[in-house]
């Protein structure tokens, strides 16, 4: 081509700013990475402030180079859980470092939730943490109405414990279905999968739909529990205890199932804390911290269930404390379902809840609260609130941020997953690649909430 | 969920409101910041739950107490005490001349994702954390989407034969 000058290529430049060129997310070769930051990279050991180890000129860098080869695992992997990606260095089977990149699942739903009212608002957040979306739901309302200092009835109170401890259930059982399929145990998966569905079909018959239901809304939920639902929970909780008994036969006993659970990815009390980490991670590690319990809300203080604590902080311990929370949710709805009060299942303040379809054929204020609620939202006092919750992975908290109009200034999720990954370099250093699945899937991340 | 109200020497300088489900609610000056955390843990706070970054672009979105000087952008920080069973939440200042606060990874190891979240999202610069690179975006995006004066973006409905909208 003759006229070159005229020809303009637009290319994307590596770093286009300043404020980007922070440095890379991904893993690089020894000679390449200066002593500290290989320091923490080779084990999070190496991460926690206090203790000699921390000081990352000590540790073995001198390592020659054409031993070790880093791989790339991920994102698309069967056992990463979704769009997980590691890049390992690895020493023959032995894993050396890991660093976990994330972000192929983000979908900026947080700068979404800007521009959503306060009652679209749980239709967003109900979609991070697909396997347990009604925590989502929940811990947006609970921060939604203590900004509006709304009492809630306690019949709405007991149900949204009630949908949250089944949902509970479905999130560990499908743990410890895909848990068995990484372990090699298909039949678990099956399993896992056919009592999830159990539950499912009561969602679905309760909220209208299997999963991103939208049912906990602000100011209490969405429907009332369906005609004969007492008898659905029965058969739930009596099915579901009486498998997670199989499921003990099937794998607790088995010598294979342990010999690849026992003594791998061990995490202590003091690394747990030090990296925030929490849910049944902390817990493997013998810390009794459970939301429910040590700070409750809803009316957990009411109903009688066992924290269940770890004592190794291993891959057997974590399953052991997904099995049994399963037996304690059961207890949960039990309870739940004989103590379940009358009355409403929302508040009955027409300035946050919709009028009934009756009224509005026969009230003007009734019709002007309704399109007032549909269109422009409901208006939330100025002011700012950070409220937690225990979600089947640990500390699900929202901080919430409103200037006093329909939608939130700012809403920030703190997802569980997210923070606990954090922990998953220091559970893989010196273990095997075969080892890594196991310990993928201990940590049980959900990338919907880990993304948001 | 409301706390007792307990005696925290480390926040006794500082302007303190009250809220729901926290024992105080504390502005520090970012000078401070680092510091305060250092003896609130030596106080029995063992863990961050959270660090996140607002931008207050829009200048009446809050009410701060009178000894506090309005910023920009404002980071947040929940420390809970597990041994008391309290949450205490730190408000910090930050200009936006000057984006920049102390890194708490000092203090607690695990606030390396939540600061490069802030980091990527808010563009708040965490002085003395390891790896400050963007986590959730790719490393060539340009801005920090969860400034206020980024656009939330859309993508244009197209219909046959007609041109599409800018």
């Amino acid at each position: 081509m003759e006229n070159d000058e005229q020809v303009t290529t637009v290319s994307r430049p590596m770093w286009p700013t300043e404020e980007t060129s922070e440095g890379s997310q991904e893993l690089f070769p020894r000679q390449e990475t200066d002593p500290a930051a290989l320091g923490r990279e080779v084990g999070a050991v190496l991460r926690l402030p206090e203790g000699p180890s921390i000081d990352p000129t000590q540790i073995d860098v001198e390592r020659f180079d054409d031993e070790t080869m880093i791989i790339n695992m991920g994102p698309q992997h069967p056992s990463t859980h979704g769009v997980l990606r590691l890049m390992l260095e690895l020493d023959g089977e032995v894993v050396l470092r890991t660093k976990p990149i994330i972000g192929y699942l983000h979908t900026g739903m947080e700068k979404q939730a800007e521009d959503l009212s306060y009652l679209q608002g749980s239709t967003n957040v109900t979609r991070m943490d697909y396997l347990a979306p009604l925590h989502n739901e929940l811990v947006f309302s609970l921060a939604t109405e203590a900004l509006l200092q709304v009492e809630l009835p306690r019949r709405a109170t007991y149900i949204r414990m009630l949908m949250t401890e089944l949902n509970r259930i479905t999130s560990h059982l499908m743990w410890m279905a895909t848990n068995g399929m990484d372990m090699g145990s298909t039949s678990m998966m099956i399993y896992g999968f056919r009592e999830r569905e159990l539950v499912l079909s009561f969602f679905e018959k309760t909220t209208g739909l299997r999963m991103n239901h939208n049912y906990i809304r602000p100011g209490g939920v969405a429907a009332d529990l369906p005609d004969g639902w007492e008898d659905d929970i029965q058969v739930i909780c009596d099915t579901v205890e009486a498998r997670t008994y199989e499921y003990d036969e099937l794998l607790t006993g088995q010598a294979i199932f342990r010999g690849r659970m026992e003594g791998i990815g061990n995490l202590t009390a003091e690394e747990a804390l030090s990296l925030s980490v929490t849910g049944p991670l902390l817990r493997s590690t013998g810390v009794p911290w459970d939301l429910r319990r040590t700070m409750p809300y809803l009316a957990y203080d009411e109903v009688d269930f066992d924290v269940i604590v770890g004592t190794y902080g291993d891959n057997f311990d974590r399953y052991s404390i997904r099995l049994n929370e399963i037996r304690e949710s059961v207890k949960i709805v039990r309870q739940l379902l004989e103590n379940m009060p009358e009355g409403d299942y929302r508040v009955q303040d027409r300035k946050v809840t919709p009028p009934p379809r009756g009224r509005i054929d026969a009230s003007m204020e009734a019709l002007i609260h309704h399109f007032k609620i549909f269109t422009e939202g409901f208006s939330v006092p100025e002011g700012e609130v950070y409220v937690a919750i225990e979600s089947p992975r640990g500390e699900l908290g929202c901080y919430l941020a409103s200037d006093g109009g329909p939608k939130p200034y700012r809403m920030h999720i703190r997802g569980p997953s997210f923070v606990n990954l954090q922990a998953l370099p220091l559970l893989m250093r010196g273990g095997l690649l075969s080892d890594a699945v196991a310990v993928i899937s201990s940590v049980d991340p959900v990338m919907g909430e880990v993304d948001r | 969920m409301t706390a007792p109200v307990a005696e925290l020497s480390a926040l006794e300088a500082y302007p303190t409101v009250a809220g729901p489900g926290v024992a105080a609610i504390a502005f520090v000056p970012r000078s401070d910041y680092k510091a305060v955390v250092g003896q609130l843990k030596a106080d029995g706070f063992e863990m961050v739950s959270d660090v996140c970054a607002v931008d207050y672009l829009v200048a009446d979105a809050r009410t701060l107490p009178d000894a506090v000087r309005p910023a920009r952008f404002e980071v947040v920080c929940n420390l809970l005490s597990m041994s008391r069973r309290i949450r205490v939440r730190l408000r910090v200042q930050v200009p936006e001349s000057d984006p920049v606060v102390d890194s708490l990874f000092e203090h607690y190891a695990g606030v390396e994702a939540m600061e490069r979240e802030a980091f990527d999202l808010v563009g708040i610069r965490f002085a003395g954390h390891p790896d400050l690179s963007r986590i959730l975006l790719p490393e060539e995006w340009e801005g920090h989407p969860l400034r206020k004066d980024y656009g939330i973006g859309r993508v244009p409905v197209q219909f046959k034969s007609t041109p599409g909208p800018r």
